[in-house]
């Protein structure tokens, strides 16, 4: 077997293989237990729609997939872009600043494991309105990798290059972006990565308990009206905007690595 | 006056006594070589000269005043690559140029860049990143960028020793020739006594550590241009290279042999710390692999 054949024999027959075993599995299991499970061919049946039409708006609870996706991206870029403001300087505080590290991270340790769904009751109450509160659960939650890799960066910076800065007499500003930012880029683009991970990860609950409209608010309404299929339907899409992103995020990672 | 005087420094670490008791006057325009073994306080010795280590006792003098922090009239060329690896050759000379010259107009700035890469002959990779170039062509660009901003002195912390032996020879020359044209102080630390003696005026051996001293200055009265395949036949040059390495085996004697591996390394890697929610504490650092530059390996002798 050549290479070419060896890579796609790894990369697409096997998981297609797999694929198929899994909603071989999904069709056994649906055909016993029917009623709360659909079939893979009733889920599409109800599906096709959905995502033939994906941009469509036929009403404020029946839109094409993607156009709730799409909503669910635009408040997930706000609360990712809030958690990266707040996020990076921090980061770079207690990478810099061993008085802040020793103050902030028992802190930090502390409010790191708090689920999303007990921060969105606090945003609720705090600012009134859903979409503010989505955006601050995603912030306060998708905020703590990109802080953490960030101030490892920071840290990791060899003390050479920071040698070349105090022999240079570079000023603060300067020491900062030319050998501080670009030094740490690399960490905190891992740090990023993870980030925008776990907001996706909070957009789906936080739609569910406000009632936004998105995939997350979607598929609660659906369960709510007893539509199976488009459960199933929004898992899918989930995980797949979900691995998209990941991929899109890893690439940018990438080219930061060798810098 | 001496241009530059060390009287009876000493520095420790936590305990360690590193150094002690250095004395070292060097004139100006000279060329000294500092010849020790590894790990016995040859970058600390040079760190205190370009003020980035301050000395517990005694001082460090540079045209009679106190020596506190590093600044760009002492120049160093570290011992471990220090070229920014984001930037190309010309953006990290330029950086040096530009800060330590901020009013030259921007030309002048780039015209300056573009001589100091000339100089140690890298024009063809002005534009690529130091991870692009070999170990030679680094340290060139190291002393490029030292002397690019027109030090006093120009401090070399084993600049070649983490070369192959023609590499090195090319580059001594290089040195030499460079230190003749500029008529800059030179300090060079070096853990191979034949390359110190070949380029310097003055060479100083630092016997083993811990606790390491400067032993008796040999003044090098051999003619310049030196030429290595001629001079080691000289008996002056036998007699300074024995000198040296007599008081650097006799130091040494007390102490364990260390035998001192070069690893080769790949570049930065970030750690993926997705699941360091345990292991995250102050302090920790993850090890990039391309810092560690050698290892050393102890053995009762
Ligand atoms: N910042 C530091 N903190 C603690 N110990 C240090 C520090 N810097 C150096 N040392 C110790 O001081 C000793 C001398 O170190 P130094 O780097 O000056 O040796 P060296 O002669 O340059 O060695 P090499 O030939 O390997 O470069 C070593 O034992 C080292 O562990
Ligand atoms: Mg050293």
């Amino acid at each position: 077997m050549n290479k070419e054949n060896q890579f796609k024999f790894d990369w697409m027959i096997l998981p297609l293989f797999a694929a198929v075993a899994v909603i071989v599995l999904w069709a056994i299991v649906s055909s016993i237990h029917g009623v709360a499970l659909p079939s893979p061919l009733k889920t599409w049946e109800a599906s096709k729609l959905y995502i033939l039409e994906p941009f469509a708006k036929r009403g404020e609870l029946d839109q094409g997939i993607l156009r709730f996706t799409w909503y669910s991206l635009v408040l997930v870029v706000k609360g990712y872009a809030l958690a990266l403001i707040v996020g990076t300087p921090l980061g770079f505080l207690l990478g810099v600043s061993k008085l802040f590290t020793k103050s902030l991270d028992p802190l930090i340790q502390v409010l790191r494991p708090v689920s999303p769904l007990a921060w969105l009751p606090l945003g609720l109450i705090l600012f009134q309105k859903s979409e503010p509160a989505a955006i601050f659960t995603i912030a306060i939650c998708a905020m703590w990798p990109t802080v953490l890799n960030t101030a490892m960066g920071v840290r990791a910076i060899p003390q050479d290059y920071l040698n070349v800065a105090r022999v240079l007499k570079l000023s603060r500003s300067r020491t900062l972006f030319k050998i501080l930012i670009p030094a740490a880029l690399p960490y905190m683009f891992t740090g990023f990565r993870l980030s925008l991970g776990i907001a996706w990860l909070v957009i789906v609950a936080a739609e569910m308990l406000t009632g936004a409209p998105g995939v997350g608010g979607f598929l609660w309404q659906e369960y709510n009206s007893l539509i199976y299929e488009h459960i199933i339907l929004c898992i899918l899409t989930i995980g797949v905007i979900g691995f998209v992103l990941d991929r899109l995020m890893s690439m940018v990672e990438q080219r930061f690595k060798t810098a | 006056m001496a241009f530059i005087e060390i009287k009876g420094a000493g520095k420790s670490y936590g305990g360690n006594t590193v150094l002690r008791d250095i004395n070292l006057t060097i004139e100006r325009g000279e060329f000294v070589a500092i010849v020790g073994y590894s790990g016995a306080g040859k970058t600390t010795l040079i760190s205190m000269l370009a003020g980035l280590v301050t000395p517990d006792t005694g001082t460090v003098k540079m045209n009679d005043l106190e020596i506190t922090d590093p600044g760009p009239d002492r120049s160093i060329v570290f011992q471990n690559y220090s070229l920014l690896p984001w930037m190309t050759v010309y953006e990290n000379i330029h950086l040096a140029v530009d800060q330590v010259f901020p009013n030259w107009p921007a030309e002048r700035k780039k015209q300056e860049t573009e001589k100091y890469i000339a100089m140690v002959k890298l024009t063809p990779a002005r534009d690529k990143k130091p991870g692009e170039l070999s170990g030679g062509m680094r340290q060139r660009v190291s002393v490029a960028r030292a002397l690019a901003i027109d030090p006093q002195v120009l401090l070399l912390d084993e600049p070649l020793s983490a070369l192959d032996a023609l590499t090195r020879a090319t580059l001594q020359d290089e040195i030499e020739r460079i230190w003749s044209e500029n008529k800059k102080t030179v300090v060079l630390i070096t853990n191979d006594a034949d390359e110190g003696i070949l380029l310097a005026d003055r060479i100083i051996p630092l016997s083993a550590g811990p606790g390491a001293t400067l032993g008796p200055a040999i003044t090098i009265d051999l003619p310049r241009p030196r030429d290595r395949k001629t001079v080691n036949h000289d008996s002056r040059y036998k007699a300074i290279r024995n000198h040296v390495l007599d008081y650097l085996l006799t130091t040494g004697a007390r102490q364990k042999t260390v035998i001192n591996r070069k690893l080769i390394l790949p570049d930065i890697e970030p750690e993926d710390l997705s699941t360091s929610v345990r292991g995250w504490h102050f302090g920790r650092r993850p090890v990039r692999r391309n810092e560690i530059k050698s290892e050393s390996v102890e053995v009762s002798s």
